[in-house]
């Protein structure tokens, strides 16, 4: 069984947001959440590089571990999902995650946290799949229609690559032999060589 | 020939070590500053605004984790399983304290009406607090085998939401036990004494004590002092409409479970002492009157004094 996983090449990372952009338009994500985001270090200094994160649906998942309700699940294909039905806004998942991918609608006064919202990797929640309560709370279920995540589908440079994790790691590998890279090849001409 | 041994090898060193070491000062690996800048959690730029949200790796969420799955719940639940069986153990040995001379029937005044009120407002609240906040941290092991994983979400949503609300309930309670209560805590030399005696809970001693005992008052003070940090903590968790980082979340979040789980201790003894531990102690904060018999054996200092001020009590 495949074991899916996201990948960003920073070489190849524009920062054109896009993939924040499909996302949200993709799922209709709750006002103030964005399930990915596109971090830039040393931006606008020559050697700046870009990164797109969300949820890693990690193997030993920091989330699943500490949710008091034990809402979270990984399911066959690696992808990790929560229920929402369960999920209490406690935030727990928040601390722990090192991600920063969950996120929760503000609920009220003083900030109180609604229903925990994160990166799907585009394959629902526990309701049937693609049905309208899969949709309303989870977003579209791209897996079971045999597509991949979105962000990743649309990248308009492929810096961000998802799918089963031998594929992806295949890919990049590829990529790191054709730039012949020591450590210090770095930069544009290299990202793109043929 | 010795030397040759140890100087050949270094003759390339020479050649290409001093060449290319200026070089490498000044070029260092750029992934790897990269990455290293990463793990500083050096906050960068991002498009989405929010908190953190420049931060692409924070590392300090898993200590917390490893510290609250592992030692902490661990040695929290341990902590009250030994306190439970402590006592249990001391209840089956030494059996209640009971009066020496039998009730005069002549009753005094110990807590008026407003401070019975303070205690067992207080005293409701932190029993929610209790078991609301131990529901979640051991709710996942206990009680999600017993109501289903439903069942128990159902409950712990009410229970969070109890908690948050409660919390700033009980600070208030706390703060007007302070200022209500803290002069008549203040130790002196009669408590050093009560120490040495063990209370009277050893023995058939029975130590002096003025309106508080020496017990009473290092619970009174551990209630104070814990209970500073707890609330503090607690504000921090609650209210995360301040943009507060997570770092400082964490830290609040073991502050508060490791003095909620010490504090909890604390009160299972201070319950067990007014409550099975000692007879005629609990008629004190119901009715807010105790015999005299009972005030003579606890309280003798305070007991005399409150009966030479009006002799003819009640």
């Amino acid at each position: 069984m495949a074991r899916m996983k996201f990948l960003c090449d920073a070489e190849r990372c524009i920062e054109c947001n896009a993939c924040v952009t499909a996302c949200k338009n993709e799922h209709e994500v709750p006002w103030g959440v964005n399930r990915r985001r596109v971090v830039t270090l040393d931006d606008g200094v020559p050697g700046e590089k870009s990164i797109s994160v969300a949820c890693m649906h990690c193997s030993d998942a920091p989330c699943q571990a500490v949710c008091p309700v034990d809402c979270f699940y990984t399911t066959e294909d690696g992808v990790v999902l929560h229920d929402k039905d369960m999920c209490i806004g406690c935030g727990y998942c928040f601390y722990a995650c090192p991600f920063g991918a969950p996120q929760y609608p503000q609920q009220g006064a003083f900030g109180s946290r609604g229903k925990m919202d994160k990166c799907t990797f585009c394959a629902g929640g526990p309701e049937p799949d693609n049905s309208a309560e899969e949709l309303e709370k989870y977003g579209r279920n791209r897996l079971a229609e045999g597509k991949l995540p979105l962000c990743a589908e649309m990248c308009s440079t492929k810096a961000l690559l998802a799918g089963d994790g031998d594929v992806v790691s295949d890919l990049f590998r590829n990529r790191v032999v054709r730039r012949e890279g020591r450590p210090e090849v770095w930069g544009w001409n290299t990202a793109y060589k043929d | 020939m010795l030397l040759a041994i140890f100087l050949l090898p270094m003759t390339g060193y020479i050649s290409t070590g001093f060449a290319t070491a200026d070089e490498q000062a000044q070029h260092t690996n750029p992934r790897a500053d990269y990455w290293r800048q990463v793990r500083d959690n050096t906050n960068g730029y991002s498009a989405v605004k929010g908190r953190e949200t420049n931060e692409l790796i924070q590392g300090s969420g898993e200590t917390w984790r490893q510290l609250r799955n592992g030692p902490v719940a661990l040695i929290g639940s341990g902590l009250l399983i030994f306190t439970l069986a402590v006592l249990t153990v001391f209840y089956v040995w030494r059996g209640k304290v009971e009066l020496t001379h039998p009730r005069t029937g002549k009753t005094i005044e110990r807590w008026t009406l407003n401070e019975r009120r303070l205690h067992w407002v207080t005293a409701g609240l932190f029993v929610i607090l209790t078991v609301t906040g131990l529901s979640l941290l051991y709710g996942r092991a206990v009680l999600i085998p017993l109501f289903g994983h439903h069942g128990f979400a159902a409950y712990a949503d009410l229970a969070k939401w109890f908690h948050n609300i409660l919390g700033p309930l009980f600070m208030i309670g706390l703060i007007l036990m302070i200022v209500n209560w803290a002069s008549l805590n203040l130790f002196n030399r009669i408590d050093l004494e009560w120490f040495k005696q063990y209370g009277g809970m050893v023995g058939d001693s029975h130590p002096s004590a003025e309106k508080l005992n020496a017990g009473e008052k290092l619970f009174f003070w551990c209630l104070v002092f814990a209970g500073i940090f707890l609330c503090l903590s607690g504000l921090v968790l609650d209210f995360p409409n301040f943009n507060q980082e997570r770092e400082l979340i964490q830290l609040s979040h073991l502050i508060h479970v490791v003095t909620a789980i010490g504090l909890i201790a604390f009160s299972l003894g201070h319950i067990y002492i007014a409550t099975i531990g000692t007879e005629g102690a609990l008629e004190g904060m119901v009715t807010g009157q105790v015999d005299t018999a009972w005030a003579e054996q606890h309280h003798d200092l305070w007991a005399k004094e409150v009966m030479n001020k009006e002799p003819d009590s009640h």
